[in-house]
Order: structure tokens, then C-alpha cells, then sequence
């Protein structure tokens, strides 16, 4: 067993942690304070390769692995949750079921548009009666002459107003269950397909979340994703790879805080010594920190599998669970260790915890992480 | 176009920390990093590869760990990379390493030397000039911008104590570049994946055309007699006053202190 981080993956992490430095973290309080999607860091990151780090470069893309990946959503997070989650559904959501599902055609023809950056992706599958259960698809899509004809809508969509393409969950037929459920490649200049109301979010307050409606869109049958009827299993196969993402979103989130936390425990004295000279505050940190790179391992476990073609479902479970859990108690402790100004944004604490609390909710919440971790112990 | 970038490995001198009793540098556990001004040359070079299609070489000087600063060049765009290592180099001031890099420069094509102004270790700026002047090369030091007017003729602007100058100079020549002038860009992620398959050439003595005698210990003609830390100031008190009372304070204390 190795555990040493490799060349490559330092040359990555030294680029990735200025990068994040340098440009991501001086605008993440506006982002969030306005609500502002930073088109600005989707540019910069695609100047350098960031929107397909495990896309092949024959596609356009850099040709790195899910642990650059997962490194780089980690790093991103780490300074602003709301750009961690552009890149992490923009990658695991729409460019990587491509890749793994996509047709020849379908590869040649999206990819370099999301690898390069200068399409943003995004995925839909959630439903107002179809959250957890997203089985319960009300979205249809009725074979018609040469394609499909698409209606319903969708809600909560990751980068919708910003994105070019889209993978659309839908029901081809109703009376198959899942298996009647097919996956879709929608564009956006789509005739019928509009972007619906827009959340105003708790955290990721910077990520366009809003509702997508599909009003008899014509769908060209080549834009069919894999099989008629593999939607479901598309869709849950993909989340598996997006939680990777997400769990590397929390580890950042997590890592942020403590960081911040550890900086700002040395400078604030009380009782005439800094706070971090009580024991409570050494052993709140020790926790916290021990915490956090447990939580680092499963990730980058999960990511690893993943490369190395190893069946790895239950382990990026396993790391959303553990990493959403840790970001929040973590974040939570921080805005604790920093008294009233933690709760104020003036610091950036505040902001962490309230990003942190997504991620224990999308992409699986953590009780269906519990529920996939459990049945593959009971198989 | 070829151009040949001189970039030197630095220990990250916001990081360092100096024995207060030896007065030497801890260099334990500082991470190392491409000279500032020499990623500015990067940044220049790249952007002539971009606009002009030219072919950028990277060449540094150092032990065998400088490998890490020529895989950074490679994953940012360059595309060759040589490492100049070999005992008889060790222990080079300049002049022995600027005979060093002159030596490598005689066997390879170029029409524009770029290097840094200065290092942030050394901070003698005297590589780069005295690299021109072995090789005989027109120099401008100070660059801050250049321009490919036509064939072989470059407008270089360089800047001065009191503003800048604009020259004209014929291929080839040098210039060492400062930092600010020339924003360095990221590595990309297809660079990085990339920058461990990637050639280094590794070039000892018998590569380069140099007398022996100029180089390492031996070809050193600067000396250090002692090394040690500038003592930290008291802090400087602030008096406000009008000018009148402030000149007969000033000279109360410095009668005080037996200055006059
Ligand atoms: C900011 C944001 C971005 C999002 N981005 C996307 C996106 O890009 N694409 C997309 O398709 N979706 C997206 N979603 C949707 C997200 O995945 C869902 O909100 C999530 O899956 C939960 O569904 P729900 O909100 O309907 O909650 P519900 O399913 O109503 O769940 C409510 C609660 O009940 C629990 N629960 C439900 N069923 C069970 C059960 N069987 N056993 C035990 N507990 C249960 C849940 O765990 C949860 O605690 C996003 C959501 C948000 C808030
Ligand atoms: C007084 C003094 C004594 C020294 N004594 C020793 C010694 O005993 N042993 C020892 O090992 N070192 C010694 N050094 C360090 C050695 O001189 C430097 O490594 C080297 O000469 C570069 O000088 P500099 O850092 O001042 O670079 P500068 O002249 O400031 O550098 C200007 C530019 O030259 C180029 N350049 C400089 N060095 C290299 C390189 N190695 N490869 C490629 N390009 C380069 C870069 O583009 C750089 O930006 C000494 C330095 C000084 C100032």
C-alpha cells in the first residue's frame, strides 16, 4: 500500500492551491453575499483545463485521473463551495456519463465543448414529486418521427441558467417502471425548453440552481443517451461518480474551516492568552483535524477505485456520508471556535457552515448513502 | 523563432527562516520555487510560442531536485527542458555559473536568451548580464515589454529609474525580465498530467564548451567571509508636532545621541 501523493499529483496540487488562492477565494464572499454565479473563475478555470480534468484528451481534456479530480474539487472548496459544485456537476453530471455512456458520435460531438469549458454542463433528475424517489419521473419523452417529444419539468438544476448541455432524465414508458425511464442529451437553444424559477439558497449561494421546462421539446433521436430504457440505471451510475465530487466539496469545505479555525485560535486572545492555549480548543482541533483526513482517505479511496476500474459504489457512499457529516460538524465547531465573529461574515466561517449543509443532502441525501452502504452489506 | 529561457530552483523566501545564532539560512523543509522573475521570462517566452510559433527551451542549472522547477516549465507549455548538473558545477558563484550556462548556450540555437533580472536567494542580477557578455550578445536588462517588429528585429522597452527607454535590437540577443511585467500563467492540467512522460535532458561536462577552470569552487572568485542576520530595530517613535517644535526636537535628540 502506498500513501504517498505522487509527482504529478503534487505539480497538480501546488497549481490548484495557488489557483484557488489567488482566484477563487478573493471573490467567495461576494459570490455568496450576491448570489452571483462567477462566470469569471468558469473562464479562468478553462483556460487551464479545470472543466475536464478526466475527459481523455482525444475529447479535449486534460487526460488526469479522479484523484486530480477529486484534488481539485477539494481545493476549490476549500476557498468557495459554490465553485466546488460548478466544476464538480459541470464533470461527474453531464461530461462523464458522455464519456461512459455516450455514443461515438455523441462523444465526438459534446465533449470538447464541456472539456474545454466553453459549454457548461448540467443534469436533471430531480422532480418536485421526485427527490429521493426519482423513480417517480413525471417528465415524458413519447417517440415520435425521428426523435422524442419532451414535456414536464425539473427542479433544482446545478448550473442551469449557465449551462450549454444538459443530461434530462425521462419517462419513455410509464408502464416498464424504472426500465421505462431513458436518459437525453438536451441542448440548450432546445425549441420549448426554458429556465424556470431560480432558488434563493441557504449556501452554494453563487451556484444557479433554478427549475428547467420542457414544453413539446423535440429531442433528435441521436441525442438519445445510451439505450432506450437505461436512464435509471444511467442516472444512478452517474450519481455514484458525483459523489465522489461531492464528497471531495465537503472534504474541502471541512479542510477550510479547520484551516481558518487554526489561523484564527492562534490570533484572538481572552482570559490574556490566545484561545488556543485551552485544552477545550487543542482537543475541538485534534478531533476536528483527525476527522478531516479520515475523511480525505475515503475519498480519495473512492476516487482511486474508480480509476483503477474497481467496482467503487458503496465506497463513494461511503465518503459522501462521511465527508458531508464531517463538514458540517466541522464547520459547526469552527463558528463555535470563533465566537461571535464566526457568526458574523465578516469571517468567512459562517458562510462555510451554511455550504456545508448541501452536501448532506444532494446527490443521495445521507440517509440513501445509508441505504446503498447497507445493501451492499445485506446483498 | 527559438527561444531559450534561463530559470533557476529558489527556496521560497516568504517562507525561509534564519538561525539567529549560526546567521545562516534554514532551508529545511522550504518549499522550492521557479525564481520570480524567472517565471515572468516564462510568461514572455510562452506568449511569443503563442503569437509568433516559436520553440521554447528551458534551461537550469542545479542539483539533481531542479528536475522539479523544469517539469513546473513543461506543464506550463515549454517544449524542451535541460537539466545542467554535474559535480564539477557544485559550489558556483555567478561568474561560475553564468560560465556554466554560457557553456551550455555555445551548442544550442537561439535568437532571444531570456533570464530573470534577479533570484531571490542571491539577488545579484548579475547572471543574466554577465551571461551576454560571454557570449558576446547584445543585452537589455529591465525588460518590460517586447515586440517582433520583423525578421530578427526586436522593440523592447526597459525600464529605468526615471521611466523607461524604447531600443531596437537585432537577433540575437539577451534580456533579463522582471516579474511584474509579465503576469505568469497557471500550469494547465493536460501539462501537468503530461510533465512526468515528458524528456528532461540531463547535461554534464562533456556537454557544454567551457574551460574547466571556470566553473564550481574553483571558478568562484567570490569568497563569503560571514553570513548573518540584520539585526531587528527598535520600533521609531511618532511625535506630532509643527515643523517649528519638530526642528528643535530633531536636534535635541541627535545632540543626545552624539550625532552632532
Ligand atoms: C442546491 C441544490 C442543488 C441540486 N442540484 C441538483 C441537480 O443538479 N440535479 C438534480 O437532478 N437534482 C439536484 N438537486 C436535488 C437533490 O438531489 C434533491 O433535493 C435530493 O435528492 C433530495 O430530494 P428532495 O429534495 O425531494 O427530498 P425528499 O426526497 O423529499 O427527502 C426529504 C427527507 O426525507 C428523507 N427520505 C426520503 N425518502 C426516504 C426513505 N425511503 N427512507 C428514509 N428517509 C427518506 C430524505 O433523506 C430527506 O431527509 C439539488 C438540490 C439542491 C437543494
Ligand atoms: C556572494 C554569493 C556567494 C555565493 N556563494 C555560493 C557558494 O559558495 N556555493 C553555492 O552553491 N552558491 C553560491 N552562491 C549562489 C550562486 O551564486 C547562485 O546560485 C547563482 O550564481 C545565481 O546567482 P543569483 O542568485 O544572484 O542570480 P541572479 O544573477 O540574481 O539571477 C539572474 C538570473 O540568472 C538566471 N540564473 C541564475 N542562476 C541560474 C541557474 N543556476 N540556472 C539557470 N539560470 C540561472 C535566472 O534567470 C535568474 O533570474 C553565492 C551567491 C552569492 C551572491
Amino acid at each position: 500500500m502506498d500513501f504517498n501523493i505522487s509527482k504529478t499529483q503534487t505539480l497538480f496540487r501546488q497549481m490548484i492551491r495557488e489557483f484557488a488562492e489567488k482566484e477563487v477565494k478573493p471573490l467567495a464572499a461576494e459570490v455568496d453575499e450576491q448570489e452571483r454565479f462567477p462566470i469569471e473563475t468558469v473562464e479562468k478555470m478553462a483556460k487551464i483545463g479545470l472543466m475536464g480534468i478526466p475527459i481523455p484528451v482525444k475529447y479535449g481534456g486534460a487526460g488526469g485521473d479522479n484523484l486530480l479530480y477529486a484534488m481539485a474539487v477539494e481545493e476549490l472548496s476549500r476557498a468557495c463551495g459554490t465553485t466546488g459544485v460548478i466544476v464538480s456537476a459541470h464533470t461527474s453530471l453531464c461530461a462523464a456519463p458522455i464519456l461512459e455512456f455516450g455514443s461515438e458520435e455523441q462523444k465526438q460531438k459534446y465533449l470538447p465543448g464541456l472539456a474545454s469549458g466553453q459549454v457548461i454542463g448540467a443534469f436533471g433528475l430531480t422532480e418536485p414529486n421526485a427527490g429521493t424517489d426519482a423513480s417517480a419521473q413525471q417528465t415524458t419523452a413519447i417517440p415520435t418521427e425521428g426523435g422524442y417529444i419532451l414535456n414536464g419539468s425539473k427542479i433544482f438544476i446545478t448550473n442551469a441558467e449557465y449551462a450549454g448541455v444538459y443530461i434530462i432524465m425521462a419517462m419513455t414508458d410509464k408502464s416498464k417502471g424504472t426500465k421505462g425511464i431513458s436518459a437525453f442529451i438536451v441542448e440548450k437553444e432546445t425549441k420549448g425548453f426554458s429556465i424556470g424559477k431560480k432558488e434563493k439558497k441557504m449556501g452554494i449561494r453563487g451556484s444557479a440552481t433554478c427549475e428547467l421546462i420542457f414544453e413539446n421539446c423535440f429531442i433528435p433521436a441521436q441525442q438519445l443517451l445510451g439505450k432506450i430504457g437505461d436512464g435509471f440505471s444511467i442516472a444512478m451510475k452517474t450519481l455514484d461518480g458525483g459523489r465522489i465530487g461531492i464528497a471531495a466539496q465537503a472534504l474541502g469545505l471541512a479542510q477550510g474551516a479547520l484551516s481558518e479555525t487554526v489561523k484564527y485560535v492562534k490570533e484572538r486572545k481572552q482570559f490574556g492568552k490566545p484561545l488556543s492555549a485551552f485544552q477545550n480548543t487543542q482537543f475541538q482541533l485534534a478531533d476536528m483535524e483527525t476527522k478531516v483526513q479520515a475523511a480525505r482517505m475515503l475519498v480519495y479511496n473512492a476516487a482511486w477505485k474508480k480509476s483503477q476500474g474497481i467496482p467503487y459504489s458503496a465506497d463513494a457512499a461511503m465518503a459522501k456520508l462521511y465527508s458531508a457529516e464531517v463538514a458540517m460538524e466541522v464547520t459547526t465547531k469552527a463558528v463555535q471556535l470563533h465566537g461571535g465573529y464566526g457568526y458574523t461574515r465578516e469571517y468567512p466561517i459562517e458562510r462555510m457552515m451554511r455550504d456545508a449543509k448541501i452536501t448532506e443532502i444532494y446527490e443521495g441525501t445521507s440517509e440513501v448513502q445509508r441505504m446503498v452502504i447497507s445493501a451492499m452489506l445485506l446483498k | 523563432m527559438k527561444i531559450i529561457v534561463c530559470i533557476k530552483q529558489v527556496p521560497d523566501t516568504t517562507e525561509i527562516k534564519i538561525n539567529p545564532v549560526t546567521g545562516t539560512l534554514i532551508r529545511e523543509g522550504v518549499p522550492s520555487i521557479i525564481n520570480p522573475d524567472d517565471k515572468g521570462g516564462l510568461e514572455l517566452a510562452l506568449r511569443l510560442k503563442e503569437s509568433h510559433n516559436a520553440h521554447v527551451t528551458v534551461l537550469t542549472m542545479g542539483p539533481t531536485q531542479a528536475d522539479a522547477v523544469l517539469r513546473e516549465a513543461l506543464a506550463m507549455g515549454v517544449d524542451r527542458a535541460i537539466l545542467l548538473t554535474d559535480k564539477k558545477f557544485a559550489g558556483a558563484d555567478t561568474l561560475a555559473t553564468s560560465n556554466a550556462l554560457a557553456g551550455a548556450l555555445r551548442n544550442l540555437d537561439y535568437d532571444l536568451i531570456i533570464t530573470g533580472r534577479q533570484a531571490i536567494d542571491g539577488d545579484t542580477a548579475q547572471v543574466g548580464p554577465q551571461v551576454a557578455e560571454l557570449l558576446d550578445l547584445p543585452q537589455v536588462s529591465y525588460l518590460e515589454n517586447l515586440e517582433v517588429k520583423e525578421n530578427n528585429l526586436f522593440l523592447l522597452k526597459k525600464q529605468t529609474e526615471e521611466g523607461y527607454q524604447l531600443l531596437e535590437a537585432d537577433a540575437p540577443l539577451l534580456v533579463t525580465v522582471l516579474a511584474s511585467s509579465f503576469k505568469p500563467r497557471y500550469m494547465n492540467v493536460k501539462g501537468i498530467v503530461e510533465a512526468y512522460s515528458k524528456e528532461v535532458e540531463i547535461w554534464g561536462f562533456d556537454k557544454i564548451t567551457v574551460d574547466e577552470e571556470n566553473l564550481g569552487l574553483k571558478g568562484s572568485p567570490t569568497k563569503v567571509d560571514k553570513a548573518f542576520a540584520k539585526g531587528i530595530k527598535g520600533a521609531g517613535e511618532i511625535y506630532e508636532m509643527d515643523p517649528e517644535e519638530a526642528v528643535g526636537m530633531i536636534m535635541r535628540k541627535l545632540k543626545e545621541k552624539y550625532i552632532i
